[in-house]
């Protein structure tokens, strides 16, 4: 049992808060992405999960053992590091091997287990080389490597792919998916890649500014942002925010009527780029268009609705011009509503 | 036109030292071999042959080699010990590496000279070991009837004056270490122990070969503290390079000690770069 839960963590360097206050838990085999911008904490948040880092409060408990007292080496996790961190003196097998030397295992397990972990990781043919003479994405899939050899229960990665091209990330991806599934491994991953929290998780924690804004399942996070952080962090393109002003507890537009979750004032609707439907001018939001762009599967339509900027998926090959008017009519069931104010979702009643 | 001038201005830059270095380093060697090898103007080894007959001959090489043997490995580990152990302080690190390194100011002859106003007869050990009633009045420590004490007395005197050299290149190289080597390995299971032998002490390789060049060496050299606590009463290598010199007048047979102790440390440096070389490849 590998459960792992952080209770009320915050960490100061000197004046400066890296973490405000922190609760999570995550269960026994769960998958949690940590996903958040550049400098939000995720890195510390990790290391005071391994014991690299002293919390300035709060605990963490993993498998009901709080860690508070226990040194990182009998924390009995493996974590793959943000700068990989693998031993520059060691060839790649002896570094992959490292975790389980550690653990005294017999040479025929660790040959084993150094087998697997690199074939899974594609590095075999580089065994006898030292990490100078490898790439910066050989060096981070030996990184990963040596933290699963080691099978633990409880795996922090760091940022494990990111230097890694896109066709091999999305393989890579897939196969920890499986690999750490099967074994049932509590998988705590920090990425600021959306998709690949999107793809990997069961459960993402949106961070912002030493917080968790949000934590739920990816869809749920897609559609239903906590803030309007997490709907502009989460997701390509970013949700549009439209700000709105209801009367008798509804938004009134040309043609159509929708409903809101209080009787009157200022809102922000959120809506996602793809539950807009393009029609004709005079219908529904009047949007000018100000760029096209064909990305494949559909076509991104950026301009702006009075003063607000929106982006819209129409379908591909639709034919809009830049320059021109049309209207746009949001999809009722996928709007979600924020206070202006403290940018928070407001729960319909 | 662009690239010969670009090529040749490395070496004109170097030009400077070059010239500077031939003049005071290289023609004196050169000279200090001729010196060595010539009787009133003729090529002989007659020098040597004297230097080799020489009653303390045997009794300074054998000195020198025991005081290398004994003072740079406790030195090594001493240091090793205390840059570790510097790592781990927070507050107030500058003054502890500030307050070890005095000795690094102090001219080896005045540190000699401090050993011996403890040492001496009369000294602040004898002193002390009276008050506790260990002795019965001043005893000699540091006479040719008391080598064993003569020596421990120089080696600790070594070991006081010339460790902080050996610290201060360790401390440097310390710090070039990222700390995420040693973290990952604690990660993984590492105790502080493996951790020092499996992470840390090959990493610091190319510091420790420098420092141990560098101590070796001036260990061979060892002359003004032995000096100023035994005298004669424990012969070493330069001290009778001196002898020869001052006492005896006797250019050649200095010359021939100054050529054996050239040949002893640049022996044992090609052993330090040969058995603690690290392969580009394994660099960081
Ligand atoms: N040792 C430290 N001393 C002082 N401040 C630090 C230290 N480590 C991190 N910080 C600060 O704490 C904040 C969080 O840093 P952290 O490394 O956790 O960010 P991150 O979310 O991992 O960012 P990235 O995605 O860029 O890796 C940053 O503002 C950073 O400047
Ligand atoms: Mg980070």
């Amino acid at each position: 049992m590998a459960e792992i839960t952080i209770d009320g963590i915050a960490k100061s360097f000197g004046a400066t808060r890296a973490l405000e206050q922190i609760d999570l838990t995550v269960a026994d085999g769960e998958f949690v992405a940590l996903l958040g911008p550049s400098g939000c904490g995720k890195t510390t948040l990790l290391r005071i999960i391994a014991g690299l880092e002293s919390a300035t409060s709060g605990r963490i408990v993993i498998g009901g053992r709080d860690l508070t007292e226990v040194p990182t080496r009998r924390r009995g996790l493996a974590m793959v590091f943000q700068n990989y961190a693998v031993f520059p003196h060691m060839n790649v097998y002896e570094n992959v091997a490292f975790g389980l030397r550690m653990q005294g295992a017999d040479e025929a397990r660790i040959k084993a287990r150094v087998g697997k972990a690199t074939e899974l990781l594609h590095i075999t043919p580089y065994l006898d080389r030292y990490p100078a003479k490898l790439s910066g994405g050989q060096r981070q899939r030996v990184a990963v490597a040596r933290a699963l050899a080691v099978e633990p229960p409880v795996l922090l990665m760091d940022e494990p792919l990111s230097n890694l091209d896109a066709l091999l990330r999305l393989e890579m991806r897939a196969e920890l998916k499986a690999v750490l599934r099967e074994a049932r491994t509590t998988t705590i991953y920090v990425t600021h890649d959306q998709t690949e929290a999107m793809g990997l998780a069961d459960r993402i924690a949106v961070m912002h500014g030493g917080r968790i804004e949000q934590i739920d399942r990816p869809t749920a996070v897609y559609e239903r942002p906590a803030t309007t952080f997490v709907g502009g962090f989460v997701g390509s393109p970013p949700m549009n925010f439209l700000p709105v002003t209801i009367a008798n507890s509804r938004l009134e537009l040309p043609g159509a009527s929708l409903p809101a979750p209080q009787a009157s004032g200022a809102l922000l609707m959120g809506i996602r780029a793809e539950d807009l439907t393009p029609v004709a001018d005079g219908e529904g939001l009047p949007f000018d268009i100000a760029v096209v762009e064909p990305l494949g599967a559909h076509d991104l339509v950026t301009g702006r609705s009075g003063q607000t900027l929106l982006r819209v998926a129409a379908p591909a090959g639709s034919g809009h011009k830049p320059g021109t008017r049309i209207g746009l009519k949001p999809d009722p069931k996928r709007l979600v509503w924020m206070d202006p104010a403290s940018g928070r979702a407001i729960q319909a009643q | 036109m662009k690239r010969t001038q670009s090529r040749a201005l490395p070496y004109l830059l170097l030009a400077p030292s070059l010239v500077f270095l031939t003049a005071i380093f290289l023609l004196p060697l050169v000279q200090t071999i001729a010196l060595s090898f010539s009787e009133s103007g003729v090529a002989s080894l007659g020098n040597y042959r004297r230097m080799v007959s020489d009653l303390n001959f045997g009794l300074a090489l054998r000195n020198t080699f025991l005081l290398v043997l004994v003072v740079v490995p406790i030195q090594l580990a001493l240091a090793l010990g205390m840059s570790v152990m510097i790592e781990k302080i927070g507050r107030g690190r500058d003054l502890v590496l500030w307050v070890w390194t005095i000795p690094l100011g102090v001219s080896d002859l005045a540190a000699g000279l401090v050993w011996l106003a403890i040492l001496q007869d009369r000294g602040y050990l004898n002193s002390a070991l009276y008050g506790l009633g260990l002795i019965e009045g001043p005893t000699a420590w540091l006479t040719y009837e008391t080598p064993g004490t003569l020596f421990l007395g120089v080696v600790l005197a070594e070991i006081w004056r010339a460790t902080a050299i050996v610290l201060v290149i360790l401390v440097a190289g310390l710090q070039l270490i990222p700390k995420e080597y040693r973290e990952a390995a604690e990660v993984f299971g590492a105790r502080p122990w493996t951790i020092f032998r499996r992470i840390t002490l090959p990493l610091l390789k190319p510091s420790i070969q420098t420092a141990l060049i560098l101590r070796t060496v001036l260990a061979f050299e060892v002359f003004a503290v032995v000096y100023a606590i035994g005298g004669t009463n424990f012969p070493v290598l330069v001290g009778e390079a001196y002898t020869w010199q001052n006492a005896n007048q006797n250019t050649g047979v200095a010359a021939a000690y100054a050529m054996l102790i050239v040949v002893i440390s640049l022996a044992a440096t090609a052993i330090y770069l040969r058995v603690l070389r690290v392969p580009a490849e394994q660099q960081p």
